[in-house]
Formats: structure tokens, sequence, C-alpha cells
């Protein structure tokens, strides 16, 4: 049997908002991996506006359909390389919520061990290369992992995610020549929220990252990102032709930010409209509402929501109860041990 | 005994720790159908295949940041970046990813990634493709930096610098590479971090590095026949460096000079003398004395270049200073 091939395309979103197309069990577990990013989100925000979580913040509520819905077509060895806004790839690849909160609050049980916070969750063990916190940055970290995973002779993938603004970013032009030239498994997934910092993506961008991607000949696909089976459909494609060595391909999600740049940013400079017509929107409720359809009842949707909470909690406690890290293991780990003598 | 040129010597260090270990990789500009810009990888596309040593495009910061992310997923990657010049361009790499990794992911990985790159002037290459900014490096925790200053310390510290589980920046004196040596057929092994005497003295320390060695060692010929003995440390390692090869010089010696063809102000030569200033103060019989290129870019005419570089005359006059 021969696999369709992604094919370019530069239009209106082609997600097809269609839930039939995957099992009520399916969906069923994709709601609960959405439900369990948003509600660590929602927890994050309370916790960061209690004082209990020091530095910045960016939170990727109403973006979670692409977190979800992109991983749901990788495996454990394929690697990600993530953003300043990077919850949502973080837990969707598999970061226990445990490591996670304990990170963000700084504990020694942390992912990083409370040296990184927000910016920097990451653990190679589960691919996730790290998220960033600079722009664009995790491009060529990403590029780095294909060209690994194309060395090494496995049929495993490298995503790079990427917001609309680090279109702006000299990096991603070469990361596209580099990876289209040498026909790496990098896929190149843009978070498209509209906004890039304070300013919406058209004072930012003089181009369509479709038209970016055809001139380096990398396939493009637009969908929107809000709507999860339509991000996994895209995703399980692109990513099955990859493995085949169909070479590099870019995702593109249409998406929404909720929140501001970082927690603490009023948004005055959004139109209260915009942000008003963001519920309808929403790519949680989205999925809700088509279990509903499905016949799933309310009582089984509240159950998932409990149990999401209610490990969210387990976790928010047990970082609570975690150790300040130590000043002599971070020193300990500027550099790592061994080497030839 | 035979003879081993510097640039050949880079390339056996090449050959050695690719056919040792399959899991190191080199690329950069021109490194594999040309054989490197300097000639130090000829050969080596022959040898490994395409797989594992290959040309790149003119994308530096893309392929900084690919050595990181190759290094994160199990590679032992060796990116040639083919002037000092250029570093300006992979700094985010460098400095925010491959140095931080480790640390800020909890000591939970490693970037075992070498970057190569010649500095150096004394070739009429002007303002960009002569400058040496090791120092910019050596203050960035969770880098390492070496400079060899001959054909085996080249050999040696490269084999060492690919077996470090650290990024480390490997420097190359672009007036070095046709240098030649009568080597042991056997090379010794090399420890990032560790100076070496490069000639005993009693009456003053000069530290030096990389292609300065040279001017060094003539400086000491010179103050040979005043009645002078200098003694020469050769650090190799810049960082971390050798405090202690160094301290223990100074305490024989009780003056100190500090050399390098890199701009003076704010250099290698600084946080030397700062810190010599304080653990071997009771030691020091004279002021401590920086020789180092002025604060100007370096400039493309012969006579101006000449001018520029550290001299002889210059280190000779800087010895007499704190020997008075």
């Amino acid at each position: 049997m021969t696999r369709p091939k992604p094919k370019a395309t530069t239009g209106v979103p082609t997600g097809r908002n269609n839930p039939s197309e995957i099992s009520r069990d399916h969906l069923a577990d994709l709601y609960g991996r959405l439900l369990t990013i948003r509600r660590a989100e929602e927890r994050l925000q309370k916790l960061f506006a209690d004082g209990e979580v020091p530095g910045f913040i960016h939170l990727s509520i109403g973006q979670e359909a692409v977190s979800v819905g992109v991983m749901d077509a990788l495996r454990d060895a394929d690697t990600i390389a993530s953003t300043h806004r990077g919850h949502g790839h973080a837990i969707a690849k598999g970061m226990a919520l445990e490591g996670f909160f304990a990170e963000l609050l700084a504990r020694d049980e942390g992912v990083c061990r409370g040296r990184g916070g927000s910016m920097h969750v990451a653990d190679m063990k589960i691919g996730m290369l790290g998220a960033n916190g600079i722009v664009g940055a995790g491009l060529s970290i990403a590029l780095g992992s294909a060209l690994a995973h194309k060395t090494r002779g496995t049929n495993d993938i490298a995503v790079a995610f990427f917001g609309d603004g680090a279109q702006a970013e000299g990096l991603l032009h070469e990361c596209l020549n580099i990876a289209a030239l040498w026909k790496l498994p990098l896929l190149f997934v843009c978070e498209n929220n509209g906004w890039g910092e304070f300013l919406p993506t058209t004072k930012h961008l003089a181009f369509q990252l479709g038209d970016l991607a055809a001139a380096y000949r990398v396939p493009h696909t637009r969908v929107d990102g809000n709507d999860v089976v339509a991000v996994q459909a895209a995703a399980h494609r692109i990513v099955e032709a990859m493995r085949e060595g169909a070479g590099p391909m870019a995702l593109e999600c249409v998406t929404t930010r909720v929140r501001g740049h970082f927690e603490g940013d009023a948004q005055k400079y959004r139109d209260p409209d915009e942000l008003a017509a963001l519920a309808a929107l929403d790519p949680v409720r989205r999925v809700a509402d088509q279990l509903a359809a499905l016949g799933l009842g309310a009582a089984a949707l509240e159950a998932i929501d409990a149990g999401v909470a209610q490990k969210v909690e387990a976790a928010v406690a047990h970082a609570r109860t975690g150790t300040d890290p130590s000043f002599e293991a971070a020193c300990a780990d500027v550099y790592a041990e061994g080497g030839r003598a | 005994m035979a003879e081993l040129r510097y640039q050949k010597a880079i390339g056996r260090a090449l050959e050695d720790a690719m056919t040792a270990d399959p899991t190191v990789i080199l690329f950069g500009e021109d490194v594999a159908e040309a054989g490197g810009s300097f000639g130090a990888t000829k050969g080596l596309r022959e040898k490994f295949g395409a797989a594992r040593v290959f040309d790149t495009p003119i994308s530096e910061a893309a392929l900084a940041g690919a050595a990181v992310g190759a290094a994160v997923s199990g590679l032992k990657p060796v990116l040639e970046i083919m002037f000092m010049d250029f570093t300006t361009l992979v700094m985010d790499a460098l400095v925010n990813q491959a140095a931080k990794a480790r640390f800020m992911f909890g000591g939970r990985c490693a970037v075992p990634l070498v970057l190569r790159t010649p500095h150096g002037g004394g070739l009429g290459a002007g303002p960009q493709h002569s400058q040496c900014l090791e120092a910019w490096f050596a203050h960035v925790p969770g880098l390492k930096v070496v400079c060899p200053s001959d054909p085996v310390s080249a050999y040696g510290l490269l084999r060492a610098a690919i077996d470090d589980p650290n990024p480390v920046i490997f420097v190359e004196n672009k007036s070095l590479y046709a240098s030649k040596i009568d080597a042991p057929d056997e090379l010794p092994a090399f420890e990032v971090g560790k100076a070496r005497i490069a000639r005993p003295g009693a009456d003053v320390t000069i530290v030096t590095y990389g292609g300065a060695l040279r001017t060094a060692l003539a400086a000491a010929d010179a103050l040979a026949g005043e009645g002078v003995e200098a003694e020469i440390v050769d650090l190799l390692s810049l960082q971390p460096w050798d405090e202690a090869t160094v301290l223990a010089s100074l305490s024989r010696t009780h003056r100190l000079v500090v050399m390098h063809e890199a701009v003076e102000a704010f250099g290698v030569g600084a946080e030397i003398a700062a810190r010599m200033a304080d653990i071997g103060f009771d030691e020091l019989d004279g002021p401590i004395v920086r020789v180092g290129a002025p604060f100007m870019p370096i400039p493309f005419s012969k006579p101006l270049e000449r001018a520029y570089m550290p001299s002889v005359e210059n280190l000779v006059a800087a010895v007499r200073r704190t020997l008075a």
C-alpha cells in the first residue's frame, strides 16, 4: 500500500473538524491530555499570582491542541525542541507532572533540579530537548537532532516548535535550507497565535510561512491549530511520510494566545472584541462538545476532569514539600566530569 | 621520530578520534571535498564517508546550534568555523545553549562538542579574518577553551577535546599551520587544563599560549644574552587554566609577565595577572606586566600589522620593567 504524501498548501486552514475520523476512545484520550495541560497551566497561573513561582512564565492556554495533536504522532525516541511557551510541549511529550511542578517551584526534585525553571524544562530521556529562552534557538537544536537521527540510520524524527514571531529570526531560514538540502527528518511546527510579544504578526512579517517553505521546497500544511483532531490527523500523515524518508516538512497551526506574552501582561494592546471571541475558539471546550455529541455523558467528562485535577493537585503538593536545591550540587554541574587524562 | 606538521597533526587527531569512536562526526564549510581551508581535514571524507565528514552551507549560526542538537542526541560533533572572527555568528548556540545545557537541565545531559577555529594575525588578512577572541569564550561558564602551541600539543589536545564530555573551543593559530617538529611515532596524551614549562629559568616567569609561544621563546633567547633566565609557561588550556603551574613558577622566579597575541585589555592576561596578584602576592618582587595587542582592530597593511602584533622587543621591555 502506498501512503499518501503530504502536499504543499498555502491557503486557508485545511483542518477538518470531523471527530468521527478518530475513535471516541482516542478522542477521550486526547481530551484528557488537553485538559492536563490546561489544568496544569491554570494552576501555574494561580501559583504565579500567589508568588509561589519565581521568574517569568509564558502560558500556552489556548494552544494545547498543537502540543497534544503533534505529540500524538510521535514516539519516545523522537525528539522535540521547544520555545519559551513550552509547558504544553513538555507535558504532551511525557514529562511527569511531579517533576514539572517541582521545577516551576524551583525545587531540587524538579526535572532540572531547580536550575532552569519554566523557560528551560527539559528531559533528554523522553526526547524533550528543552524549552528555550531564546526565540528561534530550538530550530537549530532540532536540526542537529534530526541530523543525529539520520546519521544513526534510525527513522526517528525531530520536531522544532516555534512561534510566528520566530519566523523573523534568520535561524529559521538557515534551518529550512539545511534541512531541505540534506533531507533531514525535521518537522517545523509553527504555532501561529497571531502575536509576537506585544505586536500582531502583521507588524512582524512581510511573508507567509507557506511561501517561505515553498521557496525552500519544504512541503507546508496549514491547519486549524485549535482543532486537535485536525492537528493529529495532519501530524500522523506527515510524520508517517517523514519516517519513510520524505525529508523535512512544515506544519503551521493557526492558534490562539489567550493569556499575555507573559503572566502579568495586561494585554492592553489587544482589542477587547478579539479577546472576547477567544472562548468560542477554545480547543479544550471544542473536544468536550465533540465527545458529548458522540454520546459521552456529562458525568464521564467530569470524571476525566476530576482525575486530571487530582493529578495536578498531587503534583503541586509534591512540589511544595520539595527541598531547596543545593548550591554545591549546582556548582558541580557546570561541567561534566570525565574525558581523557 | 618523524617530522610532524601542525596541520597534519590536526588531521591525524581527527582521523584517530573518528576511528576510535564511531559517534564522532566532522562538518563545516569546505572541510570535506576541499579538505579544509587550511588543509587540516584532507583525506577524511575519503576515509570515513559523506555521512561522517560533510561540507555545509555558509550558515554558522545554524551549524553551531545543530552541533548542540547532535551532541545532546548522542553524537560527538566536531564543527570547523573557518575563521575565529566568524564565531560572532555562533554566539547564541555556544553561550546560551551549549554552555548552559548541562547546568540548566539539572546535570542530566552532556554536550560533547568541539568547535575548531583558527585565530591570529600575520597573514595580512585584515580586521575580520585575524582576531584572537578566545577570552570571550573563556568568560562563559560551561565552555572550555584550549590553544595548542605546536604539532604535538595540537594532536594531544584535540584528542582530549573530542573525548571531553563538555563543549570545547579548540583554537588553532594560523601562523602555526605550516610549523613542524620531530615527534615520536606514539604521540603523547594531553589533558585539558594542564600547562607545561616550555623553557625553565630562574629569573622571571613568562606565561603565554598558542602562536605567541614562539615570540616568547625568541625573547627568552635574547634575554639570556643579557644574563636573564626566563621560565616560560605554555598554558595550552585557557579555560580551565593551570593556576597551580603558574603559581609554582612564580614562586620560583618572583616576577611575572603574561603575554598573548590577543588585545591586552580585558584579555586572558588580565585574569592571570589578577589571580596571581591575589594568591601569589607574597611571592611577587615586581609588578605583573601584561603584553598584548593594542586596543585597536588588526590593520591590513603589512607594516601596520607588524606594528600591531606583540613582538620580541615588547616582551623583552616588559621583562626589564618587572626586573627593574
